[in-house]
């Protein structure tokens, strides 16, 4: 019910504000040479002397016959580009999530359960690093450390599972570190929270006096309810990493969504940053929705309240 | 049990196979930028002609000192008065489909380059009225106007030969599968990720090619790019920045060559493009204030380790088109001054357009810096490079700050640059004068002529000053120590024949 119209929305948005972007789209393809037959030809073809209103109809008509049109700097049709990079982004998105996932959760319950311990303080200080660590500079100590030092894992680049499943593991490891640690950490911090207040609810203390084992009453009593907020958190930053992680992604070498769309809104390539941004938003539409119906699985009170 | 001992030898295969694989000679190279259309045709980025190098051959092509050499083609000879030129082909050469090279192909391609809408080729051998076939290797260009640069057109991408047939068959999508007559077959792309070719079995010169495989990687980050050096994932990188340098050079195990590129860095000032062009087209003694009160030298010191070459004509001085007698100038503050007062305008204020790009916007700041010394208030405004360019083409400006790649003749360094209607004209500079020469430049065979035709462009233009030429850069390619048989050029392309690992 959402998508339809929150697409509408996005891509009459990102139209608008193309437009808006200062730059000849047909200069910026030129580059260097300067022939202005050539420039004129150009504007021709992609229909960039219509008025902003019909390019738009233009757009939207082939959108809606399956065909997102070719950029403009490499002719290569954006359906193709699309294809071939969303599964790099959406690989990239579920390593780093699994990692986040892998570190914030437990991360998160033993800081809330142990508060006030050293393992706590620990598990805060190892949360504010991953969220306060710059990505790029992280991203290049790593290269340092495991590729150019230790020689262990390629600097950069991408392989595709298809072609080669342990160089793309080795290609993949650094990139969803680096992101999912900064996940993690946010990860880590929601699940405190929700863990610190559903530990002192009344049915916690319910539970515990009526001798029910620790680790049942935290959990599958309170982490059970506390993950709720956790799960929509993760939906969001899930769909934030589908949309593309552009110094990650720039680092690594990675040819995933962010820097097709950078690279894209550079070129004042069109129909590549329209392309992009609407799948983008789709996924996240798509993402939210999937989190709420996860959230209702994971926990029976919402079933009922349905 | 069984399973796992099942699952060892799979595995153990599956090694035994990518070792195999691997004692492929895979040569990766690390690119700037990601590539446009890999289109000889319709290409216009730099970045595309160190990829085209692997793919594509052209009738002719450079030594590093500049001389045209035969590629594809085997000889040429002027026509009577210039207005044909005769070519002649090499026999036995294949495109990567199995079609023969030959006088259609070149037809085929000459006309593809001047008749395809937004060809970028038509601007550098537009002159080329009609394409004779002589004979299957022989063939005649009939030229509208005597055109000498037009060889040096063809040493790049206006020279690339590309398969006919495949030409019709992708049409325009003809950049994703390039098929040409290179050293290497394209094999894929994968945009923003790679671009992968393979030997060519039946080229024409094969016994000089050395590598089985080849990867263009575009990294955009220099600090990354050189990290996948140091690693070993990359054999070679382009365009290494001056700050990077060092660290290559106190690595054993890499190593760097340099050499002056064929371009410039330059300041084009407004002169007559609309309002805007008031201030600094106003007297040219305001211009030659400018350009004496800024220190090429200590610029090139201070911001790029003293690794480029200061500069203030359209040539480097390593070209034999320059000319000497017109050495850069020493700074001079005082003149500056005298000039300014001269001309009227003793509190001169211009802005200058930079894009947010480390070397230009720290050179912009010493040149700032430099002005205002000689009492001329510079704002620096930063603009993002389309953005620039786009209010260059408008008139939109009082000086920007950019580049030209530069052209193994000189006419493809000054030409459109200077002459009353020249597309890149954006001073809109415009002197009979300098039209006159150049044309006649443009027809004149004999090299000793026309360096006297450039020297007396070189020295009105010094004089007019419609754009201010910083300094050259040096061309700098990293490579791991192991790979033999580089020779670097001045255009910065690669040449991947000789090439050993």
């Amino acid at each position: 019910m959402v998508l339809v119209p929150t697409l509408f929305f996005v891509s009459v948005l990102i139209f608008a504000l193309q437009q808006l972007l200062p730059g000849d789209a047909a200069v910026a393809l030129a580059g260097e040479e300067h022939d202005p037959v050539a420039v004129a030809a150009i504007r021709h073809k992609y229909h960039l002397d219509r008025p902003v209103p019909v390019q738009y109809a233009i757009w939207v008509g082939r959108v809606l016959r399956g065909d997102f049109g070719e950029s403009m700097r490499n002719k290569i049709p954006v359906s193709q580009l699309l294809a071939a990079k969303l599964p790099v982004t959406v690989e990239l998105a579920v390593c780093s999530m699994a990692i986040a996932l892998v570190i914030g959760i437990p991360a998160g319950v033993i800081a809330a359960v142990h508060r006030g311990r050293p393992i706590a303080v620990a598990a805060n200080v190892l949360a504010l690093s991953g969220l306060s660590v710059p990505h790029f500079w992280l991203g290049i100590m790593l290269i340092l450390l495991f590729a150019v030092h230790l020689g262990w894992l390629p600097a950069s680049g991408y392989v595709s599972p298809w072609e080669d499943v342990r160089r793309n593991l080795a290609t993949i490891a650094l990139p969803s570190f680096v992101l999912g640690t900064g996940v993690g950490g946010i990860m880590m911090r929601h699940t405190r929270g929700a863990m610190v207040e559903t530990l002192g609810a009344d049915y916690v203390r319910t539970a515990r006096a009526k001798s029910v084992t620790e680790r049942m009453v935290v959990l599958k009593h309170a982490l059970r309810n506390a993950l709720i907020p956790v799960i929509t958190l993760g939906a969001i930053e899930f769909g934030r990493l589908l949309s593309g992680a552009v110094l990650t992604e720039q680092i690594f070498a990675i040819p995933g969504f962010g820097k097709m769309l950078v690279d894209g809104v550079f070129n004042r390539d069109y129909a590549v940053v329209q392309g992009v941004v609407l799948v983008s938003a789709g996924l996240y539409v798509l993402l939210n929705l999937a989190g709420d119906v996860l959230a209702f699985l994971v926990n029976p009170r919402l079933r009922g309240s349905a | 049990m069984r399973w796992m001992r099942r699952l060892t030898a799979v595995l153990v295969l599956a090694l035994l196979q990518a070792g195999a694989a691997s004692a492929q000679t895979v040569l990766r190279i690390g690119l700037n930028d990601d590539p446009d259309a890999l289109d000889p045709t319709i290409s216009r980025a730099y970045v595309g002609r160190l990829v085209f190098a692997a793919f594509c051959d052209k009738l002719f092509d450079v030594t590093p000192d500049l001389k045209i050499v035969p590629q594809l083609a085997t000889a040429y000879e002027w026509g009577v008065g210039g207005r044909s030129v005769l070519i002649r082909l090499r026999p036995g050469v294949k495109f990567h489909d199995g079609e023969p090279f030959n006088a259609e192909a070149v037809r085929f391609n000459i006309e593809r380059h001047l008749s395809t809408p937004g060809s970028f080729r038509k601007s550098e051998i537009g002159e080329i009225k009609s394409v004779d076939i002589v004979n299957d290797l022989t063939v005649r260009f009939n030229l509208a106007e005597p055109l000498v640069p037009l060889i040096a057109a063809l040493t790049d991408r206006s020279g690339m030969m590309v398969s006919p047939k495949a030409a019709r068959e992708l049409g325009d999508r003809f950049g994703t599968r390039p098929v040409c007559a290179g050293p290497f077959k394209f094999v894929e792309r994968v945009a923003q990720g790679k671009i992968v070719g393979e030997r060519f079995a039946d080229y024409w010169d094969k016994a000089n090619v050395h590598v089985d495989r080849i990867e263009f990687v575009p990294i955009t980050d220099s600090t990354a790019r050189l990290a996948n050096l140091r690693s070993g994932d990359l054999q070679m990188i382009e365009r290494v920045s001056p700050t990077d340098l060092a660290q290559i050079r106190s690595d054993s195990k890499l190593k760097v060559v340099g050499v002056a590129e064929l371009g410039y860095q330059m300041l084009p000032l407004n002169l007559a493009n609309g309002p805007r062009g008031k201030v600094l087209g106003a007297d040219p003694r305001i211009r030659q204030a400018i350009d004496l009160a800024i220190d090429r030298e200590t610029i090139i010191k201070t911001v790029f380790n003293n690794e480029y070459i200061p500069g203030n004509q359209f040539v480097s001085p390593v070209s034999p088109y320059y000319n000497a007698k017109f050495p850069v100038k020493r700074r001079d503050v005082a003149r500056a001054r005298q000039l300014l007062r001269e001309a009227g305008h003793p509190n001169l204020a211009f802005t200058l357009i930079v894009p947010p790009e480390r070397d230009r916007q720290e050179a912009a700041l010493v040149i700032q810096a430099m002005l205002a010394e000689a009492g001329i208030t510079m704002t620096i405004q930063t603009q993002e490079n389309v953005t620039m360019l786009s209010a260059g083409r408008k008139g939109d400006f009082e000086a920007y700050f950019t580049f030209w790649s530069g052209r193994p003749d000189p006419d493809g360094n000054i030409f459109t640059f200077t002459t009353c209607n020249g597309g890149q004209n954006d001073s809109k500079y415009c002197n009979q004068d300098i039209d006159g020469i150049l044309t006649k430049a443009r027809h004149e065979a004999d090299p000793a002529e026309r360096k006297k035709h450039y020297d007396q462009t070189t020295e009105i233009l010094l004089r007019d000053l419609p754009r201010l030429i910083l300094w050259h850069r040096r061309v700098f390619t990293g490579l791991n120590a192991k790979i033999q048989g580089f020779t670097p050029h001045p255009d910065g392309i690669i040449r991947l024949k000789g090439l050993k690992l």
